[in-house]
């Protein structure tokens, strides 16, 4: 897995992971996350749209990341999965409490 | 290998699979015996054969007996099905694959001896010491043989440590293999543990792989039971015939995604009624501030009303399936925002209620309280002061953060291992297959464990077990979870059902003793029908546990099921107090040290010496009532084999109580490579 990590000019951070999310890159999901974090951007959107696979640790991460940004005051947003993410999402039930947003651009706007 | 097994290995495959099937068919066929005999037997006590006239020990053994049926019957469900699995799948290549060995407070040398063998096996992996006791003697030692060291991470610090299972949930977020090995510090691994274990993960729905937990300490005779060939073998297998094998919390290989799934869909259980029940209690702590206004207040009042509609809002939206995070967001902004209102507005109040705060603050971090498991009413008493409307406003906030995607009570926010109870393994196991998962059981020896070698330290290991199995009975009943099937749910709560036999053995021991001793018969009569009904039940039984034994002794798993009665009761009652009363369980981890020997422990046994005090007198007073022909000859006969049987059932505690530690056998026999042809019973072989 690849990670690209850009902020935008309202300050929200966009992190891209490409490829395979599971065990093994989940650590290193989780540490960039809590860096943004430790850093001041505690607004983020995690862009799926180029992730392959994820797995359940994938998704621990996302939720590590999440508990971070918002005890800094920010949230923690995901966007743009594919079917296949989507369908982790919803075998773990995560879908009932973490929303996927259509777009990294609007993620933050509701 | 067992001798079953090896006597398979020598056949051909059709000829060994011809054997299994016969073997089955042999099993099945005493199985409808069994159930239809104890079905007859019991059905006709009921209606026809209980002394109503003493019912004070006529219901109590009926409702004995029914209880022994329903154990037999679900014993013989299990066997139905009893699954003998033979040669394993090759293990697939390139898996990876972490080994844990837990510990917390075990000798250095003892873990390290671990250690080396599990570093030694064939599978590559990587090779991890778990050690909660964070000691640095322990990391030197690993590490210097270039062993992974784990302790836990800061996270924890100040929060609930969960023992074991938190142990383990450290060490699965700091590691990465596919495939985790877990064992503990006294279960020395075979080399071809993993090659022997792996290959059924490639059915993809596997999530764990049991081995027997065998122990090379004990002797042929096995005084404190500590071996269960037959919970190590036909009990897994038939659980494993309804997919329902048990994880044992040792010497099992477990898939991390599945453990990982079971802690992200708990995660999102726990933090949906953990919501709910804040915003219900943040309503009445509003409300309360709310009726304390006074008439002028017009603003203070309206920024309340606004947050009681917020969080109606909150609670309707979440009603309405709206994703609970977006649900919490939008409510913190908004009650952040009326608190920026209030601000001004409650300068003068403020100082009072700082107090009131650092006390919320306190319970929101006190490792003791769960903010997600306190109901709405325990809550309110926490904030059972009237607070000042930003006082309130504030607690609003706290609770709602405290268990919203934070758990802020919780080191970690996913916890994958349950940690409802203090075994950790059934629970965990039971979540597993309530998603859809397998397991499996495989009947070989691939670790040699070290047993408690004194009878106190045996007593607390067998007292944590059976609480923790009752701990999960009565906060996650198998009888009521979704996602298990019908059989599945019975598989569970056999084994729960079998630790009650703690007060089923009180009336089994005081039945005859009340006969004996003033004459009261707790049946109509022992007529020839009584006999006719009951003593083919108690054949089919016997022959029933001959069948699935299969040449492994049975009998001292027998006695302490029985001679344990006191252990089961108290496992009851504790693990009661500690569910519905909140007392705590007095739990304590097994000492895997040598205690010293000082002497038969009869202090430790002093119920069960009552007991056998009991039944001998119970043995005199019936002779002279014989002799002096006050007794019926025949009934009496009868009850005083009846004693004898229990008297026969209790030595095994005499022999426990005397047992001065495992001395090993002259090295020309040597022990460990030869196991389970002749090891003694378990603990609780009627378990089922």
């Amino acid at each position: 897995m690849e990670l690209d990590v850009s902020t935008r000019d309202d300050g929200i951070a966009v992190v891209v992971p490409r490829g395979r999310l599971n065990m093994v890159s989940a650590r290193q999901l989780k540490e960039t996350l809590s860096d943004l974090v430790a850093g001041g951007s505690a607004r983020i959107v995690v862009d799926l749209g180029e992730t392959t696979f994820l797995d359940s640790s994938g998704l621990g991460a996302l939720i590590g990341g999440l508990k971070a940004a918002r005890q800094a005051g920010g949230d923690l947003r995901v966007a743009r999965p594919t079917p296949a993410v989507v369908s982790v999402f919803e075998l773990t039930n995560l879908d009932r409490v973490l929303r996927a947003r259509e777009s990294v651009e609007t993620a933050f706007d509701a | 290998m067992r001798r079953s097994r090896a006597d398979l290995a020598a056949l051909s495959p059709e000829a060994a699979e011809r054997r299994r099937r016969h073997r089955l068919l042999q099993i099945r066929i005493v199985v409808v015996l069994t159930a239809l005999l104890g079905l007859n037997y019991v059905t006709w006590r009921w209606l026809f054969s209980v002394n109503w006239d003493a019912w004070w020990i006529g219901v109590p053994l009926v409702l004995a007996e029914t209880y022994s049926l329903i154990d037999s019957l679900l014993f013989g469900l299990g066997m139905w099905r009893l699954r003998e699995r033979g040669e394993p799948p090759p293990a697939p290549p390139d898996l990876t694959v972490d080994v844990f060995i837990a510990t917390y407070n075990e000798p250095i040398d003892l873990v390290m001896t671990t250690a080396r063998a599990a570093k030694a096996i064939t599978y590559p992996h990587r090779t991890w010491v778990l050690d909660d006791g964070n000691r640095p003697e322990m990391r030197a030692a690993a590490e210097a043989e270039g062993i992974g060291w784990l302790t836990r991470s800061a996270d924890w610090v100040g929060m609930p440590r969960h023992a074991k299972a938190g142990n383990l949930n450290n060490a699965l977020l700091n590691t990465d293999g596919e495939f985790m090995l877990i064992l503990d510090a006294d279960q020395i691994p075979m080399p071809e543990i993993l090659d022997r274990t792996l290959g059924y993960f490639t059915d993809e729905k596997m999530a764990l792989v049991q081995t027997p937990q065998w122990f090379v300490n004990v002797p042929d005779d096995d005084p404190l039971g500590s071996q269960a060939p037959l919970f190590y073998g036909p009990i897994q297998q038939g659980k494993d015939g309804w997919n329902s094998a048990f994880f044992c919390g040792s010497n099992a290989v477990i898939r991390r995604e599945a453990l990982m799934q079971l802690g992200i869909s708990r995660y999102v259980q726990e933090v949906e009624t953990g919501v709910e029940r804040a915003l219900r209690t943040a309503r009445s702590v509003v409300r309360r501030s709310r009726a304390a206004l006074g008439a002028e207040e017009h603003e203070v009042r309206a920024a309340l009303d606004t947050i009681l509609a917020d969080i109606e809002r909150a609670r309707r939206d979440l009603a309405r399936d709206v994703p609970l995070f977006d649900v919490t967001f939008a409510f913190q902004q908004r009650v952040a925002a009326v608190r920026a209102s209030l601000v001004a507005e409650d300068l003068a109040t403020l100082q009072e209620d700082l107090a009131v705060l650092a006390e919320l603050e306190e319970i929101a971090e006190d490792p003791d309280i769960h903010l997600g498991s306190m109901d709405a009413g325990e809550l309110g008493q926490v904030l059972a002061r009237d607070l000042s409307p930003l006082a309130a406003v504030e607690a609003v906030e706290t609770l709602v953060r405290a268990i919203d995607v934070d758990r802020g009570g919780e080191a970690q926010a996913i916890m994958p291992l349950a940690t409802i109870s203090v075994t950790e393994d059934m629970a965990t196991c039971m979540r597993l297959h309530t998603m859809g998962w397998h397991s499996a059981y495989h009947d070989e020896v691939l670790a040699h464990g070290l047993a408690p070698e004194d009878l106190q330290t045996m007593l607390v290991q067998r007292l944590r077990w059976a609480q923790g199995t009752v701990q999960v009975m009565f906060r996650e009943n198998p009888l009521v979870q979704k996602g298990l099937t019908l059989a599945q749910r019975l598989m569970y709560f056999a084994t729960m059902w079998s630790y009650l036999s703690g007060f089923a053995a009180i009336v089994y021991i005081g039945a005859p003793v009340v006969y004996l001793m003033i004459g009261v018969l707790p049946v109509q009569a022992l007529s020839t029908e009584f006999f006719l009904r009951l003593i083919p039940f108690l054949v089919v039984n016997q022959l029933l546990f001959w069948l699935v034994a299969d040449g492994r002794p049975t009998w001292r798993g027998q006695q302490y099921s029985l001679a344990l009665f006191p252990v089961w009761i108290k496992s009851f009652t504790s693990a009661f107090g500690n569910v519905f009363l909140g007392r705590p369980l007095d739990f304590a981890v097994t000492p895997k040290t040598k205690q010293e020997p000082t002497g038969p422990a009869w202090h430790l046994v002093r119920p069960q010496l009552w007991a056998i005090g009991l039944l001998l007198a119970a043995m005199v007073v019936g002779t002279i009532r014989i002799l002096a022909g006050q007794a019926n000859t025949a009934g009496a006969l009868f009850n005083m084999v009846w004693v004898a049987f229990d008297l026969l059932i209790f030595s095994v505690i005499i022999k426990a109580a005397r047992y001065r530690g495992f001395e090993p056998p002259e090295p020309s026999s040597d022990v460990q490579s030869d196991p389970p042809t002749d090891i003694a019973a378990p603990a609780r072989e009627g378990a089922t």
